[in-house]
């Protein structure tokens, strides 16, 4: 028998709960207010109390409301038609909601059961089979979708019948399993699991082994994230975190993008409702939308079902990677997330750690950044899921419990600065402090070497130590003065500036420029080194500068020309006359 | 606001603080107004049947034997055309010695819009500033700050943006107003002849800090009524937020609560964007445009409230006094509208981007030593001349 309890205590959407008997942790619970339930999650349990966070507005609610525990933890519902669906932070369909205004206790069904879908069975009668192995296989669009054994099933089941071809709804039978008892159980189209449970059922998870291509050269060529990677992007507000973000959700080389707008602003979501329609996956020339599952809780959506939104999209990728897809998971922001948490501690009145953050903060962050990475099947086939967060520091300052916490986590860091983007440098991300930890993997490595060419990585690190070398330049130029340094010094500086306004910087807003493909950087980044690894002799620095000048520009027309072109050639040639 | 009769009196405070009060009650709803000795107060905490009330207009004179009654409803706020020109305190009551207004009674702080039912802005809101229509365009459902210091005249161009603006409706909600700012707002209204129009909430210095709590909700339910119900174009000037962000941090202390950033409640960025979110363009074209005000010290923009604010906020206008001009200015370099490429172009010139860019090239020539001599280089027309003097450029240091 499920437990019952009744409401002693409310403060804001934390509320103490008397139970009558066992409850979990975790575990959720419907709160009675008037005609609606209320959904709430056990938090913390001292005795025969449960304290609770509420997911939505607790205004109205009484002490001694009588409440309901559900005996199961918040789950996500998976099967086919998951794709281009916007849901909120529970996994509400939010466009099947009524009205303008969301409605406390208005709970909607997250797939749609009457939608037929086209089955192909893929096991057949005799195989055995467990947890997450695939029994047949339905077109979502353009996708292969799996059904599979449920990821709750333990042990080994042996098929008994599988559905033959046809179309069925996601709740039809489509294979009855035979446990090792030989019970018969019967498996849909759909399946339910715990979104703060990572999902297993996978033979290994190995280290990457290859780059996450997106079209952004600050990334790809000096930072690349692996498939199956995890990075951050922190930054104050106005440097383009949002902007970088779309761009790689836009131009990421994967099969299935999940947005999660973690306490975010609502326009920037109706942004994505608005153009995704539209824009073209560079990759596949389908519409953007085709691939993407928004998760949406802004701002001012229930603050507990914040967390519940990254949990929630999380669990949408590692579904979809049992399936032997690349998933891309882009969450903004985690600071969010992580007040969230810190509203909560605050609360239930937990000793606090740096900054009024729970003091688990930077395990929690290194749990859930744990769940990314590529996985190979039981069937052999890899899947993958890339996660990439932001991070809003407070004031700007990198030095705050999110960022250190997620620093340890991530394995690229992207450090947007104040500093470039006053200056206009866009992509505003800092070349020397951000890194990329998969450049000294030796597989990355090789997987480089053989993508762009032989001696690629030495190639990037030089560029990025030439970008080191001409920031010291500049601070000994800016004590001394101009006429106080040699020669040398004005060059090594202007060949940074080089590297920084020909490659690194990118027009994430010019058509062309937006995205540059692998072959594309490569070729730039050796024609921008061949010009560093040259020296010159100049009369005076500004000659120095006004020459550079004129070298940058004709670089940063040929970015802005397509690739080959008739114009992209003449300022090659431009180029070329400078150079004689 | 009188109790109703069924509702129980309790006599037997247990515990009072500058801005709360608590007691044993039973039967009470969380958000649940009541008054205390005559004052308003709201639940914001049960314990049992231990209640605490924060008391809006502060907890001077209450005694332990204090008679409490609770009203069993949350605050609300009688809605209907009858709002409009009419001035009004954090409680909703008339302080302009006219009539109550008569009207359907709604809660405020109501649900959010479901982003799904969002359309995106798409309008101009002409404001005939050129700092702001050029550079840094408003959109109708935007939600915007201004960023001054405290000596900048912020509501003198918050009182002309609004009486500029192509709004149906203007609500004002002033929080911790001076009496002569207050003065000025409602002759600025008058002389503009555009009372009707308008509706005004006003929280004065002279009137309890925590009453401010109430401003922005108050100010919002109107807002929602015109733009919901009447498909209204609502315009909702909020000065200042920074007033009202120390309110919540005073509650926030009195209740032991552990303070985060700047002694700032680790809640401030929710608490924040729950009022900021509420700007919306609605699918049946009414809309809530938000211009706000968040001083700064000196203007220090790293500080809790105007960085929370950053981060909820589309963007912010700066105003600074300008050296060259001699005047107040909306900062071309500093200020940003996060939607102006919705309308620029679009809704306006169609070369205004290019007409934008260059304005601000031009104007950061002559003084090159301000923050940044970057122009925005947003397409191929980009040229050597300017854009190649990097802030850290050498040719700027010291030797001569």
């Amino acid at each position: 028998m499920k437990s019952t309890g009744k409401v002693i205590g409310i403060v804001s959407n934390l509320v103490t709960v008397e139970t009558t008997g066992p409850v979990a942790e975790n575990e959720l619970c419907h709160i009675r207010l008037g005609g609606t339930d209320l959904l709430a999650e056990v938090i913390k349990v001292t005795g025969n109390r449960a304290s609770v966070q509420v997911f939505e507005s607790t205004r109205g609610l009484r002490n001694g409301d009588s409440v309901e525990f559900l005996g199961k933890m918040l789950e996500a519902t998976l099967g086919p038609g998951l794709l281009e669906s916007s849901y909120d932070g529970l996994q509400n369909d939010l466009t099947t909601m009524e009205g303008v205004f969301l409605k406390r206790g208005e709970y909607t069904d997250p797939l749609d059961h009457k939608k037929i879908w086209d089955f192909t069975p893929l096991a057949k009668p005799g195989d055995t089979v467990c947890a997450a192995d695939w029994l047949g296989s339905v077109k979502e669009g353009w996708l292969d979708h799996k059904i599979m054994v449920p990821f709750s099933f333990k042990g080994t089941y042996t098929v008994k019948e599988v559905a033959p071809a046809g179309q069925y709804n996601i709740d039809h039978v489509i294979a009855v399993l035979k446990d090792e008892e030989g019970a018969d159980v019967n498996v849909t189209m759909v399946q339910k699991w715990p979104v703060k449970v990572a999902i297993k059922g996978y033979k290994e998870k190995p280290r990457p082994q290859k780059i996450m291509e997106t079209g952004v050269r600050v990334i790809d060529s000096f930072n690349p994230i692996a498939e199956g990677g995890t990075g951050f992007i922190p930054g104050p507000f106005g440097c383009g975190k949002t902007v970088l973000q779309h761009a790689i959700a836009k131009q990421g080389e994967c099969d299935i993008v999940v947005m999660a707008a973690c306490g975010e602003r609502a326009n920037e979501v109706v942004e994505i409702f608005t153009e995704y329609p539209e824009l073209i996956d560079p990759h596949t020339g389908r519409k953007l939308i085709e691939r993407t599952v928004i998760i949406c809780n802004t701002s001012n959506m229930p603050v507990a079902a914040r967390e519940a939104s990254v949990y929630t999209a999380m669990t949408i990728c590692e579904y979809y990677r049992a399936m032997g897809h690349r998933c891309l998971l882009l969450a903004d922001s985690t600071s969010r997330w992580a007040q969230a948490l810190r509203e909560m501690s605050n609360r239930m009145e937990e000793l606090p750690g740096a900054d009024a953050f729970p003091v688990d903060l930077s395990a929690i962050i290194s749990n859930f950044y744990a769940r990314a990475g590529m996985v190979v099947l039981n069937n052999g086939q890899t899947g993958s899921v890339t996660f990439i967060g932001t991070v809003s520091p407070a004031g700007g300052n990198l030095k705050e419990p999110v960022t250190e916490g997620t620093k340890k986590a991530a394995r690229c860091f992207y450090a947007l600065e104040q500093n470039r983007a006053d200056q206009k440098r866009y992509p505003a991300v800092n070349p020397i402090d951000s890194y990329s930890k998969y450049l000294e993997y030796p597989e990355i490595q090789a997987f480089l070497e053989q993508k762009f060419e032989r001696g690629w990585v030495e190639k990037v690190l030089k560029a990025k130590n030439l970008v080191r070398r001409g920031k010291e330049m500049a601070d000994q130029i800016n004590i001394l003065g101009d006429d106080g340094v040699p020669m040398s010094y004005h060059e090594t500086f202007w060949k940074s500036e080089l590297i920084d306004f020909a490659f690194l910087q990118q027009d994430a807003f010019d058509a062309i420029d937006a995205v540059c493909p692998l072959e594309r950087q490569k070729f730039m980044l050796n024609l921008i080194l061949g010009i560093c690894d040259r020296s010159f002799e100049f009369e005076d620095y500004e000659k120095c500068r006004e020459y550079f000048k004129k070298v940058i520009n004709c670089l940063r027309q040929m970015n802005y020309s397509e690739w080959q072109s008739e114009s992209f050639n003449s300022y090659r040639e431009q180029l070329n006359q400078l150079l004689s | 606001m009188a109790a109703k009769a069924y509702q129980r009196t309790y006599t037997q405070l247990q515990a009072i603080t500058k801005a709360t009060v608590s007691l044993k009650a039973t039967g009470v709803a969380n958000d649940e107004l009541a008054t205390v000795n005559g004052k308003l107060a709201q639940i914001v905490k049960t314990k049992g049947d231990l209640v605490t009330l924060q008391v809006f207009a502060g907890t001077e004179g209450i005694p332990t034997d204090a008679e409490v009654s609770f009203h069993g409803a949350p605050p609300t706020l009688k809605v209907s055309d009858q709002l409009a020109g009419r001035f009004f305190n954090a409680y909703g009551t008339p302080i302009d010695g006219g009539p109550e207004v008569e009207g359907e009674e709604r809660e405020v702080g109501g649900p959010s819009v479901n982003p799904y039912k969002r359309r995106q802005p798409s309008e101009l809101i002409p404001t005939g500033i050129a700092g702001i229509d050029l550079n840094n365009t408003l959109v109708s459902g935007q939600k915007i700050p201004f960023f001054a210091d405290p000596d900048q005249p912020y509501n003198q161009v918050m009182a002309d943006v609004a009486l500029r603006a192509d709004v149906d409706k203007i609500i004002l909600g002033g929080m911790g107003l001076s009496n002569d700012d207050y003065l000025f707002f409602r002759q600025a209204f008058e002389g503009a002849g555009a009372l009707d129009r308008i509706v005004s909430f006003v929280n004065t210095t002279e009137e309890p800090p925590v009453e401010r709590l109430l401003i922005p909700d108050m100010a919002l339910a109107a807002a929602e009524y015109f733009a919901v119900d009447k498909n209204e174009k609502v315009l909702v000037l909020l000065t200042d937020m920074t007033l009202y962000a120390d309110a919540l941090s005073i509650v926030s202390n009195r209740m032991d609560q552990i303070p985060s950033k700047d002694s700032m409640p680790g809640s401030l960025y929710s608490d924040l964007a729950k009022i900021y979110e509420k700007a919306v363009q609605l699918p049946d074209g009414g809309s809530i445009t938000i211009i706000a005000v968040t001083t700064l010290n000196d203007g220090d923009i790293t500080h809790a409230i105007p960085d929370n604010t950053g981060y909820i906020t589309e963007g912010q206008l700066f105003l600074r006094a300008d050296s060259d001009s001699g005047k107040v200015i909306v900062d071309p370099f500093r200020s940003l509208s996060r939607l102006k490429q919705l309308v620029q172009g679009k809704k306006t010139r169609e070369d205004h981007s290019q007409v934008m860019n260059a304005g601000v090239r031009l104007y950061a020539r002559p003084s090159s030593r301000t923050v940044s001599t970057f122009p925005t280089t947003t397409s191929a027309a980009w040229t050597t001349q300017r854009t190649m003097q990097p802030a850290c450029s050498p040719s700027t240091s010291t030797s001569r």
